[in-house]
């Protein structure tokens, strides 16, 4: 029956060509009538689509060529993809969601870019902040790269129609945010951050997809990317389900872009919506590529208290402030320059100390407030609106009278799949990096690394442009459109079908959803703000038995139409991957650096101690100190991690333009 | 429940959809001492596309409301991770900004992610997918032909001239703030389709009328200062089923989940295409930095 049905929605579309008449030469041959007729709306061309049971008789397999396929549609994905297009690329987008829907949408803040518009401003400032924020374990040629581009590209979404709250000169406003300063560090609070009120996010995406729109780009919506195609060290396309009949398709291309997104839902309690699952850096690892620096985890300070729903740094960039229980404004105390707009691990890390201290709000004391009320009603209206609207309906408050309750909530991931600047994935041998062919990473997915141990607010968005473009540049530079690809073998996928089919019929007697609880409760407890040797291991320990239960999973919806249930497994297995690499790079990094504060290795460890004139320090091995990024391995089947390391890239793209910011002590 | 009734006037319009507003803790608190479970039904559409010969059902569940957060999707969320893995429907951000829980829920079109459980009247909470859509399977529609509407409308900024220097340099637009403030109420559509669906024309037309949702960012772009492409937009609609479909019912404005009124911007196109009002000059030169 249901192999009958899987084939169904060829057959529904109703159009004839090629690929089709293979299909339905298929269905003759097995003798198949098609029993539904109901017409949906047709989704995707599919001229180019050809049809095949070579791997598996129970999943025919549709085979796509294309010179480039981009996996995801957020920010980062449709910018490179319509970059691609723009060139001439025949580019393909897959992507779970449809565009709009990602959670680029959810960034409320901001994006970073030196445009000058409030006062005088430079981008090698905005470079300064950058690598002070990442706590020296950004990569310089990356943070150069980027804060170099960042005025191109903000002018490039305004001139696309982005809706930027303006000056009174017309010019694009720009607010206040953390870790933002003037003149190295020495000018005061820069106000650097473009906004369109507080919905930047959801203004960039829809600006971006109307944007890609006026491309020739092609969308695979509610398309599921299951795994990377590598042959001969080269990635050679991806492997994906459609949601909508349960096909299996296969994207042979020369070019692959992953653009995925986080992992936050490994943890309980994040901003991210549910589907930031790590996809991609799943697919990597399982491609037996490295993932880079995936224990820094931001917490972000302000996550409404219980719904976990964000409120944006530009609450305080806009004026608002944190108070305890005493309604004491308590980082006066912790930052006294910057103050609520420290960055954000030292907000986080203040407020947990602040509760733990027991001057947090609320009857179990467990949370802090932050204060607008003290605004005029007009600014919050005008520059806060969402987040108004998002504090009455998740926390009941009305910001022009009450406080809004909040915590610091797991938000981003710095790390990621490695990528140098041009957005090349990288894998290391013998201690040099090395390339892999074929294969792209951009957005919150890699760690190129211009977040190296903390991601400075509003500095994402600004990655997901420059870093989309730069993907589409470099393969532009390196390819023709139409060139040839390495063939992938017939049977090219098969694992992932076999996995597939796995999940679908898993009969073991831990449901998905208990599973992925247990998980997200462990990781929440043992990988939070604060970590210690003690709570780390526990923590190894509970996972692995986890990993191990991921044989024991119960799926029940069997179907292949829009099977959540087995799409929430595979996200399951993804999450899994990406949660034991976090764990283990955690316990394995025995000093406290930007996100990732060591209760018991209180200090960072650089090659010299920054706290003393560098004259006559020894300068230590790469060995002995940990200014160095992590590299994790993960066997999928075992969930075993393994860790290598590799230099932090201290040279700028050029000594002329911005020199390179030397390591200092990181205060506020 | 004095402070809720206040709570209840400040908002009334602007959160029209939250009907049920947040319990204060110490409320929840109490509750959360009483053991005995605080049972709520819902009654959810339900279609299996591999029974194709089986008609729609509506099943029930039952759900400890003191076990579960305050919104229907935690309601929905709940039960597809304890009771039954095989309900379907779309949901993303859970913050009211992706736009992918939109489904009918107790007779209104609205986000499950953002509307309060009703936990007062005792009935069954009614959930079906969105109204006169294609239904692929349980809760989720088929919303391609909308989003092909959306594409129709050609939503990207449409200029003769740019603001690039003669030494090549890309500026900005100007915008005056005036001039910015038109987009508000406008840019913030978040395409959940909630008004297009709740639409008795476009249910009888959806085809030819291109709906509220999209009549409101064509209107975006048409009214946005920096676009030069206003004729050829309005020449697109000029046609007795792309704007004019609208009957003025209006409940595209009374269910929108984000309280924005794509009735009024129907009207405001009707206006541009019925020669009754134009399209104000920009009030700063948009290239204005290109000197």
């Amino acid at each position: 029956m249901s192999s009958i049905l899987k084939l169904q929605s060829f057959i529904v579309r109703g159009v004839a060509n090629n690929g089709f008449n293979k299909v339905i030469l298929y269905l003759r041959q097995t003798s198949i009538t098609p029993i539904c007729s109901r017409s949906l709306h047709l989704n995707v061309d599919r001229n180019n689509a050809k049809c095949s049971d070579a791997s598996s008789k129970a999943y025919p397999i549709v085979d796509h060529t294309y010179d480039a396929v981009v996996v995801g549609a957020g920010g980062a994905g449709l910018r490179a993809a319509f970059g691609l297009v723009a060139e001439g690329f025949k580019t393909a987008v897959i992507t779970k969601l449809f565009p709009t829907r990602s959670h680029t949408v959810a960034a409320q803040g901001g994006i970073n870019a030196a445009l000058g518009n409030m006062e005088e401003d430079q981008w090698q400032w905005h470079m300064y902040d950058t690598v002070k924020g990442s706590d020296w374990l950004g990569d310089q040629d990356a943070i150069h790269y980027m804060t170099r581009e960042a005025p191109k590209a903000v002018i490039e979404l305004e001139n696309t129609g982005m809706p930027f709250s303006r000056t009174t000169e017309g010019k694009i406003y720009q607010r206040a945010f953390g870790g933002q300063s003037l003149k190295f560090g020495k000018g005061g609070q820069a106000h650097r951050c473009c906004c369109v009120a507080d919905r930047t996010g959801h203004s960039l995406l829809h600006t971006l997809y109307g944007q890609s729109l006026k491309y020739d780009c092609h969308y695979f919506v509610e398309y599921f990317a299951l795994d990377l195609i590598m042959e001969d060290g080269e990635c050679r396309g991806v492997i994906a389900l459609c949601l909508e009949d349960g096909t299996i398709h296969r994207f042979r291309s020369k070019n692959t872009i992953l653009a995925t997104g986080g992992y936050g839902r490994a943890f309980f309690s994040c901003t991210s919506a549910h589907t930031c699952t790590g996809d991609g850096t799943a697919m990597v690892a399982r491609a037996g590529l490295p993932s880079q620096d995936l224990e820094f985890v931001q917490f972000h300070p302000t996550g409404i208290y219980g719904a976990g729903c964000l409120i944006t740094e530009g609450c305080r960039g806009e004026g608002g402030y944190l108070i305890n229980s005493q309604g004491e404004r308590f980082m006066e105390r912790y930052a006294p320059v910057a103050k609520d707009l420290a960055s954000r691990d030292v907000v986080s890390r203040s407020m947990t100390i602040e509760i733990r201290e027991g001057r947090g709000c609320g009857p179990e004391k467990d949370h802090v407030f932050l204060q607008l009320h003290h605004l005029p009603a007009e600014q919050l209206h005008q520059r806060l609106p969402g987040i108004s609207e998002t504090a009455m309906i998740f926390a009941g408050v009305d910001v022009t009278r009450e406080p809004i309750p909040v915590l610091p909530t797991v938000h981003y991931n710095m790390g990621g799949v490695p990528t140098n600047y041009k957005g090349q994935v990288l894998t290391n041998c013998n201690d040099e990096d090395v390339v892999v062919p074929g294969l792209y990473a951009c957005g919150e997915a890699a760690s190129c690394s211009v977040h190296g141990a903390n991601r400075l607010g509003a500095n994402s968005l600004l990655d997901l442009v420059v870093f989309g473009r730069a993907c589409a540049l470099t393969i532009a530079a390196e390819n023709k459109p139409g060139e040839a690809i390495g063939s992938i073998k017939a049977n090219a996928g098969e694992e992932s079908v076999a996995n597939l089919d796995w999940c679908r019929y898993a009969a073991g007697s831990i449901p998905t959803a208990d599973l992925r609880l247990q998980m997200q409760k462990t990781m929440q407890s043992h990988a939070a703000v604060f970590r210690t040797e003690d709570v780390l291991r526990e923590g190894i320990d509970k996972m692995k038995k986890l990993y191990e239960s991921l044989q024991n999973l119960k799926v029940s919806d069997h179907s292949l139409i829009w099977n959540s249930d087995l799409v929430e497994t595979l996200e399951l297995q993804n999450l899994m991957l990406n949660a034991m690499m976090t764990i283990v790079g955690a316990e394995n990094r025995k000093e406290s650096r930007g996100a990732h504060a060591r209760e018991d290795y209180k200090n960072r460890c650089d090659e010299y101690d920054y706290s003393k004139p560098i004259k006559g320090q020894q300068k230590k091995d790469i060995k002995d100190h940990w200014r160095k990024h992590t590299l994790a391995d993960i066997d999928p089947k075992t969930g075993k991690v393994s860790i290598r390391y590799r230099g932090v890239i201290d040279d700028t793209l050029d000594s002329q333009e911005c020199k390179t910011v030397p390591p200092a002590i990181r205060s506020y | 429940m004095t402070k809720e009734m206040q709570l209840l006037k400040i908002c009334r319009g602007s959160f029209s959809q939250v009907r049920l507003l947040h319990m204060s803790p110490a409320v929840n608190a109490e509750a959360k001492k009483d053991s005995s479970p605080r049972l709520k039904t819902f009654s959810i559409y339900r279609w299996n596309p591999d029974q194709p010969d089986q008609k729609p059902y509506m099943q029930e569940y039952n759900v400890d409301l003191k076990q579960c957060g305050p919104m229907v999707l935690d309601a929905l969320i709940k039960i597809k991770n304890e009771i039954d893995p095989t309900l379907t429907f779309r949901r993303s951000c859970r913050e009211g900004i992706c736009g992918s829980c939109a489904m009918n829920i107790g007779g209104v079109n609205t986000l499950a992610c953002i509307s309060k459980i009703d936990a007062g009247s005792g009935k069954a909470t009614k959930i079906y997918p969105l109204p006169h859509m294609y239904v692929v399977k349980d809760l989720v529609p088929d919303m391609n032909n909308f989003y092909q509407q959306y594409r129709s409308i050609e939503p990207w900024l449409q200029r003769k001239d740019t603001a690039t220097t003669k030494s090549g340099e890309v500026q900005q637009y100007l915008q005056s703030i005036d001039d910015r403030a038109k987009l508000d109420g406008l840019y913030e559509c978040i395409l959940c389709a909630c008004c297009s669906t709740s639409c008795p024309s476009y249910w009888w037309n959806g085809d030819k009328y291109l709906g509220p949702a999209v009549l409101m960012q064509a209107y975006r772009w048409i009214i946005d200062s920096r676009d030069d492409a206003t004729a050829k937009r309005l020449d697109k609609m000029r046609d007795p089923f792309s704007a004019f479909r609208c009957h003025t019912i209006m409940n595209c404005t009374r269910t929108c989940p984000k309280s924005l009124n794509p009735g009024r911007a129907i009207a405001e196109i009707k206006k541009l295409l019925g020669g009754v009002a134009s399209k104000p000059a920009p009030q700063m030169n948009p290239v204005g930095l290109k000197q």
